[in-house]
């Protein structure tokens, strides 16, 4: 999203989609005291940083990194830094698995065979930069730079960044490479900012420095977990061991998921929904509120438009008609909606299968819109709005470090969105569109590509033999990564390689709860370089106007420019807590124009959003049936009986990442598919046994793991798998198609543009005859 | 002086942290493990209710983190824990904190 205003004088008030972030001074909430940033301890250094990655995680965990000899000996979690309060995950614990694995990626280098065939020449940093800025200028006369389409995944520090080096270039085509339909939390962004104009979060206590002690802070009475099992994904920069802590303080949970997870065997209500069908639990929660007059109506009548069409709306979605859409009780529906509104507060744990299905867009929005009727907005233990803190989002903007946007008018408008209004409304690209360009040249042609921390061929992108082939007919390729990727090995024709989180300084991510420093413990294996100077040294060769910089320290003390700090400072304070206050809605902190409300069209939360009816959208939240399901395609569901739903999280893996580390993969050691016994049995299934798993659009190979914690009419699949382990010369890229679920995912957005099908597709399962694998 | 090990497994989420902090702390291979999660259920029980738990259980090779402890420091597992479901102290001292279902105490070297 790009701003709409930024004011770089003094005290700044910088827009950026439509929040506000408001920097005077620094005002924090914690004394630093005399916390050190670093220490002798026992023989070791210590280096007490942020682990914000890579390897890829979404969190910002406080860490202690042990050295010795200029080794990383060990990490520990920092038990004083308040938002990890010590614990550490599996993934960190064993990062010197992945940080000194002999396979890291330790020097630029050129393709010299044929692509796919492993062949490589080691380059200097500056023989690098030189031969990829002379093979772009090249495409670039030819094409234009709009013919670059630069990508980036999630995980590592790169959100807010990646955009720049697209900028530098003067391509409009930056995004989330081959994950069709944006479908990661952008649908939830954007219909936050339609129905009430800024990003809301749970309110676990996180803001503050002391926690759940803090004297204003109140636990939720009930967690909503929705399509998400966040113990184990903990998404988005929320720890989803934050919710273990409520629980314990009395917290009660109610989970939707197809599958029985830990959260959902601890909850007061589970309802176990069919893939794709949440809108029409979400609406029939709605109708049950209305009907039984449960709603908040004091916050309803001041602080919403459009209650009374949208109670009127909702009386067509009773839960006895979501309980035969849905495959739950209309009475669990019933107990569970009244449990809900009647609650003091509660918080809304949505996760990533929102946007996972087709439309699901407009889930998220039924969602929220129960949020609001039950007014847990801005108060204790609710949603809370959600802005990075300390202005430094600006690098959302595309202009941070200049007066002007970097990109020019006459290439921003270029961007490849235009079969999408919507996307357009967002500044957003299409990857489904880039795709068929590179395929087919239409509407221009997209001969290069820029990708850095993805792997599109093994995780996210959605048909993936097709983008492999999109790949092959580019000119030019450039992957940035820590490891040699199947996308990696298959299509570049430059590989860069970049920095472990103790090997180079930075930032947390661009979280609203605090600021910390990602602190250099080591020294790079090889020569290795953080993603931000590989940004900015390679961004210098196209804007050398915009890429100032001469090292990482005067990188970030530029994107602290407005909060009034250097990277030095953050550094030694280790951490710093922005001030926090709840009901800002009621105190004009809300809007840009100090007034109470809503920055939204009618300044309240929009049940009604009319805005919707310019990308011929209905203004209310309706169900629609996934595009394949035993409903809508009846015949289709005949040959692929079972619902598929992908890409659940595993404890020792994020995405395509870690499959190198032996310790995470004695944990999660092979690619699973999750089917209920019974369902197996039909079959002739075993537990443990391989499965080919098929349906219209491909198949692939996984391994059979029985448990009665997933429905019975549906199928569970991992997803993001390749084996490093194997010879990278065998011709197989790694295993990289033999059991990628994406095979069985189209490269298909829902109608806004956004949204897709990897959560509700149809399929069908039988055990593999022939070899193991 | 006996060492005890307290689970409060009403909070263990199953995450791993403690085997692989354990394997941290002592150098072990991947394979080898000081603590080891054990898993009741998924079993439904009635009124839509469901046993599925995790257990961390110490196995034969758990030093209670020895060198760790003579430094003042509790175990790497305890300290790890994401849940905070883990406690370590005397047998006797930790028994008493044993108030409810869920619990368990496991005596160590």
């Amino acid at each position: 999203m790009e701003e709409k205003n930024l004011n770089t004088e003094g005290s700044a008030k910088i827009k950026y989609g439509n929040a506000i972030v408001d920097v005077k001074e620094f005002k924090t909430q914690d004394d630093p005291g005399d916390r050190k940033w670093t220490w002798e301890e026992d023989g070791y250094t210590v280096f007490r940083g942020n682990a914000r990655t890579g390897p890829g995680c979404h969190d910002n965990c406080g860490v202690l990194m042990y050295v010795k000899d200029g080794v990383l000996e060990k990490i520990e979690g920092d038990p004083e830094n308040p938002y990890n309060q010590g614990r550490l995950c599996p993934r960190c614990l064993a990062v010197k698995e992945m940080l000194y694995h002999p396979d890291r990626l330790k020097y630029p280098m050129k393709r010299v065979g044929k692509r796919g065939e492993n062949k490589w020449e080691r380059l200097t940093w500056d023989q690098a930069y030189d031969f990829i800025e002379e093979s772009l200028k090249e495409i670039f006369a030819k094409y234009g730079p709009e013919s670059i389409y630069v990508m980036q995944g999630t995980g590592r520090d790169i959100n807010g960044y990646g955009g720049r080096i697209a900028q530098s270039m003067g391509s409009p085509n930056y995004g989330m490479g081959f994950l069709s339909g944006n479908a990661c939390y952008v649908p939830r962004v954007f219909s936050t900012a339609l129905k009430l104009g800024v990003l809301v979060v749970g309110d676990y206590s996180q803001f503050f420095p002391d926690r759940y002690d803090h004297p204003d802070y109140e636990i939720p009475e009930y967690i909503l977990i929705w399509g998400n099992n966040p113990v184990v994904s903990n998404s988005d920069g929320f720890l989803g061991h934050w919710i273990v802590e409520c629980m314990k303080r009395g917290s009660k949970l109610i989970t939707i998921d197809p599958k029985l997870t830990w959260l959902a065997a601890r909850s007061e209500y589970f309802l176990q929904v069919r893939p794709g069908t949440d809108a029409a639990l979400a609406l029939a929660f709605a109708n049950v509120i209305c009907e039984e007059g449960l709603y908040d109506k004091e916050f309803v009548e001041k602080w919403t438009y459009g209650f009374e069409e949208y109670a009127e709306h909702c009386k067509e979605y009773t839960p006895e008609k979501a309980a035969e859409i849905c495959g739950v009780d209309a009475s669990l529906i019933r107990d569970t909606a009244r449990a809900f509104a009647k609650a003091k507060s509660a918080t809304l744990q949505w996760g990533v299968a929102m946007d996972h299905t087709s439309e699901g867009f407009i889930t998220g929005m039924a969602c929220m819109d129960l949020v609001a009727l039950t007014g847990n907005l801005e108060k204790p233990g609710s949603m809370v709005a959600a802005r990075p803190c300390f202005g430094v989002a600006q690098t959302w903007s595309g202009r941070w470090g200049g007066d002007k946007p970097i990109l020019s008018e006459e290439q921003a408008v270029k961007r490849m969105n235009s079969d999408y209004p919507t996307l357009q409304a967002m500044n957003c690209i299409s990857q489904d569109m880039l795709l068929k360009a590179m395929l087919t040249g239409e509407p221009y042609p997209i001969k290069a590509t820029w990708m850095q921390t993805n792997n599109p061929i093994t995780c996210m992108g959605a048909d993936p033999k097709r983008i492999l082939e999109a790949l092959l007919k580019m000119e030019f390729n450039v992957v940035v990564d820590m490891f040699m990727t199947p996308t990696a090995l298959a299509a570049a024709d430059v590989v860069l390689p970049a920095a472990g989180f103790a090997e180079r300084i930075g930032l947390t991510g661009h979280q609203p709860y605090y600021l910390g420093a990602i602190v250099k413990a080591v020294e790079p294996v090889g020569e290795c370089k953080s993603d931000q100077q590989i940004i900015y040294e390679m961004g210098k060769r196209f804007r050398p106007d915009r890429n100032e910089w001469n090292n990482d320290k005067e990188f970030y003390n530029t994107i602290l420019e407005h909060a009034g700090i250097t990277y030095d400072d953050i550094k030694e304070r280790t951490w710093a807590y922005p001030e926090f206050e709840y009901y800002k809605h009621e105190k004009g902190l809300l809007r840009s124009d100090g007034e109470p409300g809503f920055e939204t069209a009618s300044g309240k939360y929009e049940f009604k959003c009319e805005f919707l009816e310019m990308f011929d959208m209905d203004s209310l939240a309706i169900y629609t049936e996934p595009p394949e399901s035993p409903v809508s395609t009846p015949e289709l569901a005949k040959e692929y009986p079972l619902v598929l739903t992908t890409g659940a999280r595993r404890w020792a893996l994020f995405h395509s990442e870690h499959r190198q580390s032996p310790s995470m993969r004695r944990i999660n050691p092979e690619p699973m598919i999750t089917i209920h016994p019974e369902t197996a049995a039909k079959y002739g299934i075993g537990d443990g046994d391989w499965v080919d798993v098929e349906n219209n659009f491909g198949k692939c190979k996984l391994k059979a793991e029985l448990s009665t914690r997933i429905r019975k009419d549906t199928v569970s699949a991992d997803h993001a798998w390749w084996f490093p382990e194997r010879d990278p010369e065998d011709g197989t890229l790694f295993g990289v198609f033999e059991s990628n679920i994406n095979c069985l995912v189209p490269m298909r957005p829902g109608k806004s543009g956004i949204g897709a099908s990897y959560k509700s597709l149809l399929c069908k399962i039988s055990k593999h005859e022939g070899s193991d694998k | 002086m006996a060492h005890g090990l307290l689970i409060d497994y009403q909070y263990c989420s199953g995450c791993h942290t403690c085997e692989v902090a354990c394997q941290q702390e002592h150098g072990y291979d991947a394979k080898t493990l000081g603590i080891e999660i054990k898993t009741l259920g998924p079993t439904e029980l009635d009124n839509r209710k469901w046993q599925y738990d995790f257990i961390p259980t110490p196995t034969a090779l758990c030093d209670h983190c020895q060198d760790r402890v003579e430094k003042g420091k509790v175990p790497s597992c305890v300290k790890h824990c994401q849940a905070g479901c883990m406690s370590f102290g005397e047998v006797s001292d930790l028994a008493k904190k044993i108030d409810r279902e869920k619990m368990v105490l496991f005596s160590l070297k």
